[in-house]
């Protein structure tokens, strides 16, 4: 390589011939990586493909998808899904931490308790769970209020509380609320024990300890992951379209199974499940820059990309400092 | 023993019969001893020797198995009522730990406050002077460590000496009248020592109470009113810095003092 001998010369007699009169600041070419370039060409061909087939194929019947992008019933379905996720995830996020404590706790009826819990709401499918608790009256015809084995207060049918939408809550959010539980857990571990030693030398209380010292740590560990779990049960929550809560699935079900336009309608449904995940994502991103404000780095987005993308720059100073 | 034990006033920090075991371990094996009002007492030893533990029992850090622990003539970590002993509620033990400073290692900043919000986080959480007032004297205090210039600074911004000094301030911020120090300078890079022994020095000569764990042989000589040699769970010999470092009466503070000076 004709350009590499002139440009790198790392031996004394180069650098003293160097006709440019570099000195001992000498200018190493980067490694090159054909394989990148090879692997990038192939990701860009299947993307074009994708792409034309999109344009192309008209059994997409865009203007179907058009035509119900913003009718009423996906908006409201959309409306539906959007408030979904957030009661049950701000639910889930409740129940999570105190579970997590629960699981944390020297108290072993406590800590078995909440190993029961995360064992059955992870161990049987989200899918079964929603059906199962749909069905609940089949079981408990007659929710009870009342003491534990002591007088009743009043009764009443559960088929009359029980609705798609208080049951679609509960599922979700208790079913979240396992997997937040060891989320938490995990941030709170990630928390060396001298932050609490040091805390509990100062004479700080348990729960201010908890609440000043570990769990504000605790929260970056804790919050990337909590964001893509917001985003797995805004997809979740397509599950309760079968137990008949119009959701944006359903939505756009309820439409196709009358006009039988069943792939545009999928595609509205989609299209709509990815813009509001990539928000969700930006805000995550936002918010994981703001908790870790004490150890920030900054870097844009496209500029990490490309400053991974393209090899460093390695010039080589010998001896001394670059000025 | 000391002559300081022959003042009138009662001992700062009383260890009697002290017993401590981790599992099978046993890490202490009845210590006893007194550390008098503005005495500054060093302990060493081999790792191992149960120093740390010992002094992490002073605060209740460690439960002790058996024996007592008396600060102020108080029982740490416990209440007699009668001829029984009750442990304390977390609330009262940390009322009785907000008399006693600990310096750690590690230093164990928290790493998301400022230098300052560090020092002020105890003493405005425990109510015990407003954020303002608390800033006023937490300022006060890193002057006093030399770190005024700092306040603003987080704790992954400074140099382990740097931050070994906040943790100092921090804990002076709660008016302790005991400091307990816990190998204060062992994770430090030798050119950063001098600084926070410098620090402790002046500590002791304003006349606070202060046991030190250490390995600094020099500042056990110039700054230690005793120092106190542990081996294997037990106190082997005790006396003035000169009389244990120099003339060791028993053999293994001899077999230590040599592999360590």
């Amino acid at each position: 390589m004709p350009e590499a001998d002139r440009t790198t010369s790392l031996d004394d007699g180069n650098v003293a011939g160097d006709p440019r009169g570099h000195g001992d600041d000498v200018r190493a070419v980067p490694l090159r990586h054909p394989g990148r370039w090879v692997a990038s060409a192939l990701v860009l061909v299947v993307a074009v493909a994708v792409a034309s087939s999109l344009v192309t194929n008209e059994r997409f019947q865009w203007d179907v998808v058009g035509e119900y992008f913003f009718s009423s019933a996906i908006l409201s379905g959309l409306w539906t899904t959007l408030w979904l996720t957030a009661v049950s995830m701000t639910i889930a996020v409740v129940l999570g931490i105190i579970i997590a404590l629960m699981r944390l706790s020297p108290n072993p009826v406590l800590k078995g308790g909440a190993n029961l819990y995360t064992w059955f709401f992870r161990g049987t499918p989200l899918l079964v769970q929603l059906i199962f608790l749909f069905n609940i009256s089949a079981l408990y015809p007659v929710l009870t209020v009342g003491v534990p084995f002591g007088p009743k207060f009043f009764d009443i049918p559960a088929n009359d509380i029980l609705t798609p939408a208080l049951v679609a809550i509960i599922g979700l959010s208790l079913n979240e609320a396992a997997y937040m539980a060891e989320i938490v857990r995990g941030g709170i571990n990630s928390v060396e024990h001298g932050q609490t030693e040091a805390a509990q030398a100062l004479g700080l209380r348990r729960s201010v300890i908890m609440r000043r010292i570990v769990l504000p740590q605790a929260i970056r560990v804790i919050l990337p992951p909590t964001g893509n779990e917001t985003i797995s049960m805004l997809k979740y929550t397509s599950l309760i379209s079968v137990i008949a809560m119009p959701e944006l699935l359903y939505s756009a079900q309820v439409i196709y199974s009358r006009t039988y336009e069943t792939i545009p309608l999928l595609m509205v449904a989609s299209l709509w499940y990815l813009i509001v995940t990539s928000v969700l994502t930006l805000g995550q991103t936002y918010l994981e820059r703001r908790t870790s404000r004490h150890r920030r780095t900054t870097e844009t987005f496209a500029g990490g990309l490309l400053r991974r993308l393209r090899p460093h720059d390695t010039r080589v100073t010998a001896g001394r400092e670059r000025p | 023993m000391t002559t300081s034990e022959a003042s009138a006033s009662p001992p700062a920090v009383r260890i009697r019969g002290v017993r401590k075991s981790f599992g099978r371990l046993e890490v202490l094996r009845g210590i006893n001893l007194e550390v008098w009002p503005g005495e500054v007492v060093c302990l060493i030893g081999p790792s191992g020797s149960g120093k740390s533990t010992l002094l992490r029992c002073v605060n209740h850090l460690e439960k002790v198995d058996g024996g007592r622990i008396e600060v102020d003539g108080e029982l740490v970590g416990y209440r007699r009522k009668g001829d029984k002993v009750y442990e304390l509620k977390d609330r009262e033990i940390c009322r009785k730990r907000e008399q006693i400073g600990m310096v750690f290692q590690q230093f164990n900043l928290f790493p998301h406050m400022t230098v300052l919000g560090n020092v002020v986080e105890a003493p405005v959480r425990l109510g015990k002077m407003r954020q303002r007032e608390a800033e006023a004297a937490g300022r006060e205090l890193l002057a006093r460590v030399g770190l005024a210039e700092k306040e603003s600074a987080y704790p992954r911004q400074l140099s382990g000496g740097q931050q070994q000094r906040v943790a100092i301030a921090r804990a002076l911020a709660m008016r302790p009248r005991l400091m307990l120090f816990d190998e204060p300078t062992s994770a430090l890079d030798p050119e950063l020592v001098g600084d926070v022994l410098a620090v402790m020095g002046d500590l002791a000569r304003d006349g606070m109470t202060m046991i030190v764990v250490t390995h600094e042989m020099g500042f056990a000589r110039e700054v230690a009113d005793r120092v106190v040699f542990m081996d294997q769970g037990r106190l082997v010999e005790q006396g003035h810095p000169s009389e244990i470092l120099e003339r060791p009466s028993h053999e293994r503070t001899q077999a230590f003092l040599r592999r360590v000076l």
